[in-house]
């Protein structure tokens, strides 16, 4: 499904040349749930944000879905992004004036599907995160959990094939962290592809395949349990 | 996106920031009133004057002694090689499509009777005045059609000097003395009012040959003509100017046609609107500037969101228009509310300066709510590029 062969990626800081990730070659299989581990600065986040299109290699190529996706123009990329990709931030992202609903609503919103399709759709989400009680209240009244609920809420409302998590629970307490996780992982037995960036190793260790990434390189490719 | 949703997000938006979106629009607001209240007052103006004209209909034909521009002169000092008779006025009668033409001089006199006396503009007319100036008797009848050369020595009272002169007691048949002469009262003219600054209640009527003699003079100050209504301008003009240079040999004399003066006027008050327009415009400009700000103000304050967008599948297009759609909403909010607030203040006007002309066209409030929300999408281009072109990865960690 994910195909990456020897992504490159530089950032110019000042004069200096800062390799973020250097050769990366990576596979990952549809339903497949990894996580990329590894310390602050080792170019974990890069890779994530490569995989997300949110961010482009200075060389290498991209396959998704069997179609390169290296060379895509800005307009085909949030294209890419609407179908196939959601993403879980370690801040929500949630947009504070608007409700639960409406934050969970908005990618199908900006994708243009019909009202009806998306209240039947919207209906379904509140439901299966346990937000009904909620559905219209805005951020600022919601709990981080809850407010994670709702980011994966939205994720999920293009029924993208991609989950990308970024320190999903990286701004909540141990035990919202749980049950954040929990419905991450849920996704995934229901057949989607989870990648989940940590630097927890607890965290990461849940995994079924564990990627450990240090300066920029792959180190570790661990499948066993 | 669909139009209704992306209508909605910009409302959202504007109002998340109701405090803030008030004062910005209260500026645009600000600058429709003044645009909508100034060009009000301009175009008010304009259907004054052209209503003042017009009242004596648009048929008419003013001819004046010179060959320059020179309508309206001074009283009492017509300095022209060339005089216009009342013979040339006769003979006018025959140039094609006329109906009457009328000499007419003005001047000022002593008019007395009894013991009172009074300093008013008095106009030589002929019979056909009345018909030429649409202007009705009120008492008796107007000057008879006598031969201009040898009138008999009748005067026909405006209003006001007919109260002045006999208070309650009844004009007719009586006889004043005006810079001298004696002269019967022969009807009294309906009540007129002022008319471009003339008072035409104030004065009396004579018949043009004995106001010549009077003030001693050779040359009309004008002759009106007015000429089927239905006939083509520029034929009945070159007819008139064909008759008189017969006459005079040359062409030492001005024609003006009402509606070319009405043209002229026209443009001169249409500069004026525009030029109080701009004034307005200005204040427009003003609030252009606020929202200018404002904008530039949420972008910043909202990079995380454009970030989240674009990572949700908003194109740079949609950021943009998005963007835009706010600047115009915002504006056009504002227009809405300027255009409340200019009419508000021009129907207070209406009641309070009932003698100050206001007149706001339809066309003029669509005309001014378009040019506010072209003015907020203006406005809103730069900081909405901004955001457009802001780089997703980087928008998100802004955060």
């Amino acid at each position: 499904m994910i195909r990456l062969s020897t992504i490159e990626r530089v950032f110019l800081v000042g004069d200096e040349e800062v390799h973020a990730l250097r050769g990366v070659n990576l596979g990952i299989n549809a339903g497949e749930y990894l996580s990329i581990m590894g310390p602050s600065g080792s170019g974990k986040s890069s890779l994530l944000n490569i995989l997300g299109l949110l961010d482009r290699p200075n060389s290498g190529r991209y396959e998704l879905d069997g179609r390169d996706v290296t060379g895509l123009g800005d307009d085909e990329l949030a294209r890419v992004r609407r179908e196939k990709i959601g993403f879980v931030f370690q801040f929500f992202h949630l947009v504070p004036r608007l409700t639960a609903e409406q934050n969970i609503e908005l990618p199908m919103v900006l994708a243009g599907i019909d009202p009806a399709e998306r209240r039947q759709r919207l209906n379904k989400l509140l439901a299966e995160y346990g937000l009904e009680d909620r559905a219209r209240h805005r951020p600022d009244q919601l709990s981080g959990g809850q407010c994670q609920r709702v980011a994966i809420a939205r994720a999920m409302s293009m029924q993208p094939r991609i989950i990308l998590a970024d320190e999903p629970t990286g701004n909540l307490d141990r035990n919202t962290g749980q049950e954040v996780m929990a419905l991450l992982e849920k996704l995934h037995a229901d057949g989607g592809t989870l990648v989940v960036v940590t630097h927890d190793n607890e965290l990461g260790s849940r995994a079924k395949r564990r990627i450990r990434i240090v300066d920029g390189q792959i180190v570790g490719d661990d499948s066993g349990t | 996106m669909r139009l209704a949703d992306f209508i909605r997000f910009a409302l959202l938006s504007l109002s998340a920031q109701r405090l803030r979106t008030s004062l910005t629009s209260l500026g645009i607001a600000v600058g429709i009133a003044a645009v909508i209240l100034l060009t009000s007052i301009g175009e008010g103006l304009h259907q004054f004057v052209v209503d003042e004209f017009t009242q004596f209909g648009t048929n008419l034909i003013s001819v004046a002694p010179g060959r320059t521009m020179t309508h309206g002169g001074s009283l009492g000092a017509i300095n022209t090689s060339r005089p216009i008779s009342i013979d040339d006025a006769i003979a006018l009668r025959r140039a094609p499509y006329v109906q009457v033409t009328d000499p007419m001089i003005q001047g000022n006199a002593d008019v007395e009777y009894n013991s009172r006396s009074r300093r008013i503009t008095l106009y030589g007319v002929g019979h056909d005045f009345l018909q030429a100036m649409r202007l009705s008797v009120a008492v008796g009848e107007f000057l008879p059609p006598d031969d201009p050369r040898t009138a008999r020595a009748f005067v026909v009272l405006g209003t006001k000097v007919a109260q002045e002169l006999f208070g309650g007691e009844n004009p007719l048949g009586a006889r004043i003395r005006i810079g001298g002469e004696r002269y019967r009262v022969i009807g009294i003219m309906a009540p007129k009012g002022q008319i471009l600054g003339f008072d035409l209640d104030d004065t009396v009527f004579i018949p043009v040959g004995r106001a010549l003699e009077m003030f001693n003079r050779d040359s009309l100050m004008e002759i009106h003509v007015t000429y089927d209504p239905t006939a083509p301008l520029a034929e009945v003009v070159a007819g008139i100017k064909h008759v008189l240079t017969a006459r005079h040999g040359r062409e030492d004399f001005t024609v003006t046609p009402q509606q070319e003066m009405l043209a002229v006027f026209g443009t001169v008050l249409n500069a004026i609107t525009f030029a109080v327009g701009t004034i307005g415009a200005i204040s427009l400009l003003v609030g252009g500037v606020g929202i200018l700000t404002i904008l530039t103000i949420a972008v910043s304050e909202r990079t995380g969101e454009i970030g989240l967008l674009r990572a949700i599948g908003a194109t740079r297009r949609r950021i943009l228009l998005l963007f835009l759609g706010e600047a115009a909403l915002l504006a056009a909010i504002g227009g809405m509310a300027g255009l409340t607030l200019g009419w508000s203040i021009a129907a207070l006007i209406k009641l309070f300066l009932p003698a100050l002309p206001v007149h706001t066209p339809w066309s003029f409030a669509i005309a001014a709510e378009l040019s506010a929300i072209a003015v907020g999408l203006i406005a809103g281009v730069m900081p909405a590029r901004r955001a457009a072109m802001l780089d997703p990865l980087e928008a998100l960690r802004s955060e």
